[in-house]
């Protein structure tokens, strides 16, 4: 009887929760979750640029300000790091420890650069004459772009203390899960900036 | 009767254990993290309702000087925001914590850890708040908090920081909820448990959390830009250098009138569990309830300018918003007659859970009522911002919400803490409530069309205002009378021995099916759920026990810790750093969040096991 | 478990305790009513109110009778021994009851877009009077375009003329509310709202302040007073040639002191005093009240005010002056000139 139960659960509890063909992981589907959080937070931050981007005061516009060379250097820079995590877990899934902890090493880094190409940007655009202090546009401009920095910083964070524990605890079941829910947060995290780049520098020069 | 009928001893733990109230701060067991989410709801409502009670004694008579406008401004901002963040919803997320996870025969919820730091980001999100009044004032510019007056400029005081940063730190927590318990519904069913199986509480609970997902982020964002504006001096709703004052009020409610039904839903759920258990009938038209949160769910994100209809958007936007408001009242429309048809030909009950239940649906008929007329927008000018959108809301938050949590509080009591309340007092605390809040709140309706404005700290006689405010000022007492019965028969009961009924209302589904109160791991053996409320059905057709899924074995628990709590801790002393301009410690704390945030991604944890002790013939599966 | 005898009579007896209290309570008309309307806007609200009332309590009686009708008809009883049949739902009736209320959308949602388009868009018509109001912490300014006439808390409009109220704010919102000539319409910074408005009938129409706009909000009233439109263009020229006139030595004195602590804050037509922080008191003395209606225009309410601003009216933002018994008494006087 107990043997039957057991085949009778495990056909049911595929059924229970593959009813809507979600991930089976509570950390992979509660990653998904939190990510459509994380769209509409950033929905809320964008839209509320789109409706202040006009509102320039007497400080400088964005057409005046942003550096499209520049800022698609870096777009592409943040852009490969996408591809550098994804040969990571490829790396990982074949058990390749080493493959992975390099490409893990090398996407904290792209992050790092991209950080970097930020900092400069806000550095050339306050010597430009804008703050958070001078205009709508301004508070506008910095607190989006900057909440993406934090975002991908502390993507680069969490990189980092996987990349430590792979190399002090080696890899398991467990870890491979955190190292895949990371790199799913670090693909939206590389979307919502090609959003901000569409919306905010490519429209911004345009009008 | 089911299996198990003892509490079961802990065999051997691996986990660290703690005693006294540090098993509390470190606990991660859904139950416990519910009472304490009950609890913590319960004493901010004497807070909330102390507030409302020195408003409604302010306003018993013309020009009177009981308290200043300043303080009137505060009282009825605290009296909202602490009804609404500190009560309402987590009352609610209480009651779905200690309940949803046994609903759907699961051991534990997705994230454990993260649950017990929702709890206390709440709970000292909460006290931080509190905190205000003896740091220079609490927030005075309503629970809206509309900008200009909300800003730096015209509200220099600590207040609006205080509810900036405390909002925000509950908020967040809110959010892991959401996450935590879309998981847990989603991906922890026993086996058998599919969607359309689950009780209607499980589902309220389901859609509920969906909103939190969407609608907390907008406010937050808002939170955030606020901040910004008066800690860091950005213009966000500075209109002379560029800023929008409507970009508050669209974001604000854009995130504030999903909360309306984040509050409402799990009350709707509750009210669908009690009605068909005590007329001894299955909820009605069943699909058409779950369809129906979901649409009630779908439109409440696009009728937010029904709350700005008095801003001169112009007639196309008001028609638009008019009828997407007044769309709502068919899905809640199929909720009443479906509730109506679960009682029709039923065999009634009238149990204090039930004298609940059911005065929720006359209650919320009329809030439902004036809710359409507000939805009327050329009409609404009239009603916008008067008393009669404060008995509207009432009518919806109180009759409905409340009179749905006290229902619940009646009816899981004896699952959660294993003790039955007085049935006398709970009739006597029923009818005071029912009584005062009637009085308290219907003369309402008369007052704003009578031309008073809401938030007014003081009236001049001659308008006709005075009757109606003294009848509400004394139903405002009588359901503080209603309210010290309730209390009483709380004391009373937590006095008394446990009654350890496991199923005193006959109930249908999985909860009752356990002992109360529940062991922590809830099931010895995961059941097999083959219907629609298959406790019922098992108690009718079988001999009242659920098929089991798995053999008797041992069960993982996860570990007690005490980081939820300390990290919940940084977050607020992060919170208060920040207020009072103490840079380096913000920053400090700050990098402590998340560098704990960090350890929390790294951690791993090993748990420990149960060997459920089960009787000699429950193991026999 | 014990039963009641008769839950549904129980069940109404408070609502309608209730209800007879507020009918013999309060329910004399007042006068800030909206139940009382005195222009064709507010009239058509209050149709609006009653036709959706009217729907409405069709159907919480229906619901009300089938509710109390079962709790008394399916209460539990002692002699109850099989389970009640067990309906689990009706397609037919479910689509039913999502039917109904979709048609009674409809039905009030036709009056809703048509008068949302009728009340909410300014007016144009010959004889259309404008008039600006500025919201301020907290008192209300009226400017009349093209006349160079500025009056506070009191705004004068021509009986049966549409009034086009142009809203701005100066500080925070505010939101115009006049209940017995129509709905309100808030003052947002950084936006010009319009509202418009007609009285039918000469009279006083009581309005103040809707949204909360800081301590003073409930001392944010002002008055509309509707006249016949000669009575109504002989204010106004009034307005455009008032001047002062002094004769006691008193008033005199008061001119000074006017002069020397409140010119650069007030404005007064025909002086040279062009403050611009407070209120315009040209023909201050004409005014049922001072103070955006907290105290009567009278020697004493005068006295009271200047005596301490902050104490008669939270949140007032002129200051107290310290001024001596007798300084209060020459600038009343004066004050009281302004005719």
């Amino acid at each position: 009887m107990s043997a039957q139960s057991e085949t009778t659960r495990v056909a049911l509890e595929h059924e229970t929760s593959q009813e809507l063909g979600l991930p089976k992981d509570h950390r992979i589907l509660g990653l998904w979750i939190f990510l459509a959080g994380e769209c509409a937070f950033f929905a809320s931050l964008i839209g509320a640029y789109l409706g202040l981007h006009t509102g320039v005061a007497h400080g400088p516009t964005g057409a005046q300000l942003f550096d499209l060379p520049l800022t698609t250097v870096a777009t592409l820079i943040l852009l490969s790091s996408s591809l550098t995590v994804v040969l990571g877990v490829a790396a990982m899934q074949r058990r390749d420890v080493r493959g992975m902890q390099i490409w893990l090493w090398l996407t904290a880094l792209l992050g790092i650069i991209f950080l970097e190409f930020q900092g400069y940007e806000f550095y050339t655009f306050y010597h430009h004459g804008l703050t958070l202090q001078t205009s709508a546009f301004g508070s506008a401009f910095f607190t989006l772009t900057g909440f993406h920095g934090l975002h991908v910083a502390f993507g680069v964070f969490w990189i980092l203390l996987l990349l430590f524990q792979s190399l002090r605890h080696g890899i398991n079941e467990d870890r491979t899960t955190k190292v895949f829910v990371m790199s799913l947060y670090w693909h939206f995290v590389d979307v919502v900036w090609v959003v901000i780049f569409t919306l905010v520098y490519l429209a911004g020069k345009v009008s | 009767m089911a299996a198990i009928t003892e509490r079961v001893a802990i065999a051997h733990s691996e986990a660290r254990s703690y005693h006294g109230i540090w098993a509390w701060l470190a606990t991660v067991d859904h139950k416990k993290i519910g009472i304490m989410y009950i609890y913590a709801a319960l004493f901010f409502m004497a807070f909330g309702g102390a507030e409302a009670l020195l408003v409604r004694i302010q306003l018993w008579q013309p020009n009177n000087h009981f308290v200043s406008a300043e303080t009137f401004n505060q009282l009825f901002t605290m009296h909202g925001v602490t009804m609404i963040f500190l009560v309402a919803m987590p009352i609610l997320i209480g009651y779905i914590n200690a309940i949803v996870p046994l609903q759907i025969g699961a051991r534990d919820v997705a994230f454990p850890r993260m649950n017990a730091l929702s709890l206390w980001l709440f709970v000292l999100g909460g006290i931080f708040l509190y905190t205000s009044w003896f740091m220079g004032g609490a927030p005075d510019a309503g629970w809206f908090n509309y900008v200009p007056l909300s800003g730096a400029h015209f509200s220099p005081g600590a207040g609006v920081d205080f509810y900036d940063i405390g909002l925000q730190i509950t908020g967040i927590g809110t959010l892991m909820t959401a996450i935590n318990f879309l998981v847990t519904i989603l991906n922890m069913r026993a086996p058998g448990m599919r969607l359309l199986r689950m009780p209607m509480f499980t589902w309220s609970a389901l859609i509920t959390m969906l909103l939190i997902l969407f609608a907390f982020p907008p406010i937050t964002v808002n939170l955030i830009l606020q901040m910004m504006d008066r800690l860091f001096h950005a213009t966000f709703f500075n209109i002379p250098l560029g800023g929008n004052a409507l970009l508050w009020q669209n974001l604000f409610w854009i995130f504030g009138h999903p909360e309306v039904y984040i509050m409402i839903l799990p009350a709707f759920g509750i009210v669908s569990e009690i009605i068909p258990t005590f007329s001894r009938k299955p909820l009605f038209g069943y699909e058409s309830m779950a369809l129906a949160l979901s649409v009630i769910a779908f439109l409440s994100f696009m009728v937010w300018t029904h709350h700005m209809f008095a801003d001169g958007l112009g007639p196309i936007v008001n028609s638009i918003f008019a009828i997407t408001s007044m769309l709502i009242a068919v899905p809640t429309g199929i909720k009443i007659f479906n509730w109506l048809a679960t009682i029709w030909g039923g065999q009634i009950r009238f149990t204090t859970a039930n004298l609940y239940a059911l005065s929720f649906i006359p209650l919320f008929v009329i809030g439902g009522i004036s809710g359409v007329m507000l939805a009327m927008a050329p009409a609404d000018l009239q009603y916008n911002d008067s008393y009669f959108v404060v008995a509207h809301f009432h009518y919806v938050l109180f009759g409905g919400t409340l009179m749905g949590a006290l229902a619940g509080l009646y009816y899981w009591f004896p699952k959660i803490w294993g003790r039955l309340l007085n049935e006398k007092l709970g009739r006597l605390n029923f009818w005071l409530v029912f009584i005062g809040f009637n009085v308290t709140f219907f003369p309402m309706h008369i007052l704003g069309l009578e031309g008073m404005p809401r938030r007014i700290s003081t009236y001049a006689p001659g308008y006709g205002w005075t009757t109606p405010n003294q009848i509400a000022t004394v139903g405002a007492f009588i359901l503080l009378a209603g309210m010290l019965i309730l209390l009483y028969n709380l004391i009373r009961t937590f006095a008394k021995k446990p009654d350890l009924v496991q199923d005193p209302w006959d109930g249908r589904s999985l909860e009752w099916s356990i002992p109360s109160p529940t062991p922590e791991y809830n099931f010895a053996q995961l059941p097999l759920v083959e219907d629609r409320d298959a406790y019922w059905v098992a108690k009718r057709e079988g001999n009242g026990e659920l098929p089991k899924a798995e053999p008797v074995g041992p069960i993982h628990m996860p570990s007690p810790s005490l980081s939820p709590f300390f990290l919940a801790l940084t977050v607020v002393i992060a919170g208060y750093a920040a207020l009072l301009h103490v840079d380096w410690l913000a920053l400090v704390a700050l990098l402590a969040v998340f560098w704990q945030i960090g350890l929390q991604l790294v951690h791993e944890d090993h748990g420990y096991h149960v060997h459920p002790d089960v009787p000699a013939g429950g193991a026999a599966e | 478990m014990r039963r009641h005898r008769r839950p549904g009579f129980k069940a109404s007896l408070p609502l309608i305790v209730t209800l007879a209290a507020l009918l013999l309570g309060g329910c004399g008309l007042g006068k800030q009513s909206t139940l009382s309307p005195a222009g064709p806007v507010a009239q058509a609200q209050l149709g609006m109110l009653y036709e959706s009332l009217a729907i409405m309590s069709v159907i919480f009686i229906v619901v009300l009778a089938v509710f109390v009708y079962s709790l008394i008809r399916f209460r539990a009883r002692k002699t109850d021994t099989e389970l009640p049949k067990q309906v689990h739902g009706s397609t037919a009736l479910e689509i039913v009851w999502t039917i109904i209320p979709i048609i009674i959308i409809v039905a009030l949602s036709i009056s809703t877009v048509h008068y949302a388009f009728a009340l909410e868009t300014p007016q144009t018509g010959k004889g259309t009077v404008q008039v600006q109001v500025i919201g301020h912490q907290f008192w209300w300014e009226f400017r009349y375009p093209g006349t160079g006439v500025v009056t506070a808390n009191q705004v004068h409009i021509p009986v049966g003329k549409k009034v086009n109220f142009s809203l701005q704010s100066a500080d925070v919102v505010h939101s115009f509310w006049v209940p017995r000539l129509g709905g309100k319409t808030d003052l947002i910074p950084g936006r010009t709202n319009t509202l418009w408005l007609e009285a039918s009938k000469p009279g006083v129409y009581y309005g103040q302040c809707a949204q909360l706009c800081g301590a003073g909000h409930a001392y944010m009233k002002f008055t509309v007073l509707a006249q016949s439109p000669a009575a109504y263009k002989a204010w106004l020229q009034h307005m455009q040639h008032d001047t002062v006139s002094v004769t006691t030595p008193e008033e005199t004195a008061g001119l000074a002191l006017f002069k020397q602590d409140c010119s650069t804050c007030h404005t007064i037509q025909g002086t040279p005093f062009h403050g611009n922080v407070g209120p315009n008191l040209t023909a201050l003395a004409t005014r049922p009240t001072i103070a955006a209606g907290t105290l009567p225009n009278t020697a004493q309410g005068l006295a009271t005010w200047l005596k301490d601003p902050a104490a008669a009216k939270p949140g007032a933002k002129m200051p107290d002056l310290g001024l001596s018994q007798t300084q209060i008494q020459s600038l009343v006087a004066f004050l009281q000139t302004l005719k």
